[in-house]
């Protein structure tokens, strides 16, 4: 008995025991609600919840709004009124940056109105010639980071001018550039309260933990009805999005700061204001940073479902020529994403390493010499831009502004490869695509659909209580039985088959790859870029080639799903290896173990939690992009949050599947932490 | 607050001096079109706005999903919807309409046909086609690997029509089964790869649209359409989609308040299949942008928009 007790494999032998004794035992025709929980009062959840929203947005608290121009006095309720003032706001600042890059009329109409606009043509912001722009990012990059950076940040603008993407990036930038403030001030104040306040951080917690793990779609709606459609709802939708990791990396490092450092400051006769902005943030940076870079990395991930609800940029262009098959653009589009992401995280970051330096005493044309810089950059190109134009009238002027039909193209190469990867493969594509659909998919598929809901709760349960006793048992199986209890636990029960295979896949390449290029210090920094060049590569744009491979199936999903889940997966490896400490190491090959003995007995277990940790990620990606997958054709819940666009309580329904599939995240999630967390203490290393 | 809630509907919240003339001129706030992702939607998007532009109106263009689309003219984001498809979105539309908030402002010119669709090439393959049952005669060819030896018919995403799809394979007795596509260019994507590989497929697809150009193809022939003869309306199913069904227009309730001069405009727009046609075509053949695209044809039909004014 004591053995039994104190080694869990047994405990898990026992459960898988019982587990598949049940589903033996529980026959489809008479289980009744152990086979399937049947409908019940719950099942209302969806039209409740969407009552409720619109209740709040239509009748709560009515107030009278005047509306001067066409002199009527109209009802509206006041959370409208301050949630498209909340978003007017928004939009003004992107409208702002983006007219300042672009031209345009709306931030003058804002302090006018649009008959003095429509009076007074001249009334306009005139867009900055693309030079001048350039010359900024050069000068960007030269003040912050010296001169690698100031080449990057350069020849990204200057790659996005050539392709003829000038507008739709600069819509996409001026959208960032609000939506990563807007999340950064956010996600550090929410941080700072939760340090300060457990209850506060308690109650936070779990928000994060489902705005997180929401699929997007699923509040699409609200979004739409609550803030309105355009770039401020697309921000908005972000800004839910983008907020909670930089919330939890800001509570990490603050937690992180040592007593001394505190005691320091305090000694020194900081105010509680003074210590929090001078000595612990400071102090923390580091963690911020990351978060900052996680919100950066977040915000262009969002780029393209942004415009579903009205974002224009580069996203929805991406979109478009998705539809309209146009690969290569898709693939360009993608990469001046991946650019505005890199210069972004990599500016902010040199940003925040700059040192001041109090002491230099400095005359007015050095102190300023970059402002004085960009003025000179901006007049000159200008008066170039002038110029040709007077020089060349009637013609397209490439030193102001470059159309999308002006940009170079590789369009026609991506369709070549495309072609012949087509017309080439398409045989053994087959064999495979035939082998894998019905002898595996097929199969697995129908094995998750034949699991009564009594046994899964009960495996769910048990693995609970044996990885984290009775509290974790509790809480997993509320999550899981909250799915059970909505009429979806069958489509559930394919998102989880789908999640499951990918997660597998993902995991066996993203260990492999991790520990192959763990062993070289270059191999660690090349797959740690090509990592965060993928994290924030549009998935969509994977979307379209591998139905034209694979046809709409679930293996083109799952191929999709595991691109894309193999980043975390893959990345984690390679941090936790190479963070076991050194002197461990060296400990081991001085005992006289080879290569190999030391990977398997000393480095990798000690990377053993920081790798689950990576799984946990995967899983998180790999839900994220089975739900993305509907777009190619999916019949699990994501197709549902798809069709919930469409339907009259559309609101409710899209909320409630989302947090269906927020709690299979959540639920996965909660075990491997726990795991993670004991077998760090186990190692020593928490 | 005041002061953000002027910069949110970026409007002038005019004087009463301004406000005596309103009834009879349109406003200039911008009219919101929206743009969603196919070609002929969002060409005549442009075309639309220019015509509006043309009275000195202000337009502006937004992104939009084309499911969520109606909720936001109902809320007043958006002002227009001047795409709205029988089969796709009629339900969007007219739960929009049950909601309130939005007009019916009829119908286009161009009749609109959504139903079984194959490539010219597959007519060779499997020769009795178009007819319904010829097609289920040659059921092996449109086999795929999660078919079960049954054809596969790809149609749109599921909340276009699947009931409907999956009702009259039932009824028909087919051997067929029905794989939902998630988006548009889910259906673009499998029609290349299969034309690439000279494969048989029929899917979901409509006209007017791209694929009426270049090698076309042909709609399958289901027995023919009666009123009531869906399952949904109480017929046993044996029959295909209405030959000629119908394209709205959709607006704001307070278009016709605010700008009613746009509005009566808008009230006649009706394109024709051709124009609808050209429009796309001069994107998706031409390769010109969408922007472009609608000035040319602006530029080249006058005669059939200035009729409208």
């Amino acid at each position: 008995m004591r053995y039994f007790t104190e080694n869990k494999w047994t405990q898990f032998v026992a459960l898988l025991a019982v587990f598949f004794a049940l589903v033996i035992a529980i026959d489809p025709a008479t289980g009744g609600n152990l086979w399937r929980l049947q409908e019940t009062r719950f099942w209302l959840l969806p039209d409740i919840v969407n009552d409720s929203l619109k209740f709040l947005i239509n009748d709560f608290w009515v107030v009278d709004i005047y509306d001067a121009e066409l002199d009527i006095t109209e009802e509206s309720t006041m959370i409208k009124e301050f949630t498209r003032t909340l978003s007017g706001a928004v939009l003004f600042s992107i409208n702002l940056i983006r007219e300042l890059l672009l031209g345009g009329v709306k931030t003058v109409v804002a302090f006018t109105s649009w008959d003095f606009i429509s009076e007074n043509q001249w009334a306009r912001i005139p867009a900055l010639p693309w030079p001048a722009v350039a010359v900024g990012a050069f000068l960007a990059g030269h003040y912050l980071g010296g001169r690698s950076l100031s080449v990057l940040a350069g020849a990204s603008t200057i790659y996005i001018v050539v392709f003829g993407q000038w507008t739709p990036a600069m819509q996409t930038l001026s959208f960032v550039l609000v939506a990563v403030p807007l999340s950064v001030v956010i996600g550090l104040s929410l941080g700072i309260i939760a340090f300060k306040n457990k209850t506060f951080e308690s109650m936070l917690a779990p928000l994060l933990n489902v705005a997180q793990s929401m699929p997007h779609f699923s509040y699409l709606i609200p979004v739409v009805v609550f803030f309105g459609i355009g770039d401020h709802a697309g921000a908005i939708s972000t800004v839910i999005f983008a907020t909670p990791p930089m919330i939890r990396l800001t509570i990490l490092g603050l937690k992180k700061v040592s007593p001394e450092v505190l005691e320091a400051g305090m000694m020194s006769g900081c105010n509680p204001r003074q210590l929090m902005f001078k000595v612990l943030i400071p102090t923390a940076r580091h963690d911020i940073l990351i978060g900052v870079n996680q919100v950066i990395m977040q915000c262009l991930a969002m780029a393209v479902i942004a415009s579903f609800i009205g974002a224009k940029g580069l996203g929805y262009d991406l979109l478009v020529s998705l539809n309209m098959l146009n690969i290569g653009e898709a693939l360009e589009l993608g990469v001046s994403i991946v650019l505005i992401a890199v210069v972004l995280d990599r500016l902010s970051l040199a940003w925040a390493n700059k040192q001041v330096d109090y002491f230099a005493d400095q005359p007015f044309h050095v102190r300023h010499r970059y402002s004085l810089a960009f003025l000179g950059g901006v007049i000159f190109t200008s008066v170039i831009a002038y110029v040709a134009s007077i020089v060349f009238p009637g013609k397209a002027n490439y030193l102001y502004f470059i159309d999308e039909s002006q940009g170079f193209t590789t369009e026609k190469f991506w369709d070549v490869i495309v072609d012949w990867i087509i017309t080439n493969t398409y045989d053994s594509v087959q064999t495979f695509n035939f082998f894998m659909i019905t002898s595996i998919l097929m199969p697995m598929k129908q094995a998750y659909l034949s699991m009564p809901v009594a046994a899964t709760l009960f495996l769910v349960a048990g693995s609970g209580y044996i990885i984290g006793g009775l509290r974790s048992a509790v809480i997993v199986t509320a999550f899981i039985a909250f799915i059970a209890l909505t009429p979806w636990w069958d489509r559930a029960l394919i998102t989880a088959y789908m999640t499951t295979f990918a997660v597998v896949i993902s995991v066996i390449i993203g260990f492999s790859v991790g520990i192959f290029c763990s062993r070289s210090p270059r191999a660690t920094k090349v797959i740690l870029l090509v990592c965060d060049t993928f994290q924030t590569f549009p998935s969509f744009v994977y979307l379209i080639p591998v139905i034209m491979l694979f046809g709409v199936s679930d293996l083109s999903v799952l191929i999709a799903v595991i691109v894309y889940a193999t980043i975390p997966a893959t990345r984690y490896t390679v941090e936790g290896l190479s963070n076991v400490p050194k002197s461990l190491q060296e400990a081991g090959s001085m005992s006289g173990v080879n290569r190999i003995q030391r990977l398997l007995q000393i480095e990798l277990p000690l990377a053993f939690p920081h790798i689950m940790l990576g799984i946990n990620q995967t899983v998180i990606f790999a839900l994220f992009m089975v739900i993305i997958g509907a777009f190619i054709g999916t019949d699990d819940l994501g197709q549902l949050i798809m069709q919930s666009l469409s339907e009259a309580n559309g609101m409710g329904q899209g909320i409630v599947l989302g947090l269906c599939v927020a709690f299979i995240g959540l639920a996965v999630d909660h075990l491997i932490h726990t795991w993670a967390e004991q077998r760090k203490k186990v190692l020593g290393i928490a | 607050m005041k002061f953000f809630n002027k910069l949110a509907t970026a409007a002038a919240v005019g004087s009463l001096l301004l406000g005596a003339n309103v009834a009879q001129a349109d406003s200039k706030e911008p009219i919101v079109i929206p743009t969603h992702n196919w070609t002929s939607q969002i060409t005549m998007a442009y075309v639309i706005g220019g015509i509006f532009e043309s009275i000195g109106d202000n337009v502006s263009y937004v992104p939009a999903d084309s499911q969520t689309v109606y909720e936001s003219i109902r809320n007043g984001d958006v002002t227009i919807g001047h795409e709205v498809w029988q089969s796709t979105f009629g339900k969007s539309f007219n739960n929009a309409l049950d909601a309130g908030g939005i007009i019916d402002v009829g119908k286009h010119a161009s009749a609109t046909q959504e139903e079984w669709w194959y490539p010219a090439y597959v007519g060779e393959l499997c020769p009795g086609l178009p007819s319904w049952e010829a097609l289920n005669e040659c059921s092996d060819l449109f086999a795929t690997a999660g078919s079960g030896g049954k054809g596969r018919y790809l149609d749109g995403p599921m909340d276009w029509h699947g009931q409907e799809t999956l009702d009259r394979i039932e009824a028909l007795d087919m051997n067929f089964t029905a794989k939902f596509a998630g988006s548009s260019g889910a259906l673009w994507a499998e029609l290349a790869s299969a034309a690439k590989d000279n494969r048989a497929v029929v899917v979901f697809n409509w006209s007017p649209n791209f694929t009426d150009a270049g090698d076309g193809g042909s709609f399958v022939k289901f027995p023919a359409y009666s009123d009531g003869c869906k399952k949904s309306d109480g017929g046993d199913g044996k029959c295909g989609s209405p030959p000629a069904g119908w394209l709205k227009k959709a607006a704001y309730y307070q278009m016709p308040a605010k700008w009613p001069t746009a509005y009566k405009i808008y009230n006649n727009i009706s394109f024709t299949k051709r124009d609808i046609g050209n429009m796309a075509a001069l994107v998706d053949i031409d390769g010109m942008s969408h922007e472009a695209a609608a000035a040319k044809w602006l530029a080249d039909n006058e005669a059939t928009w200035k009729a409208w004014l």
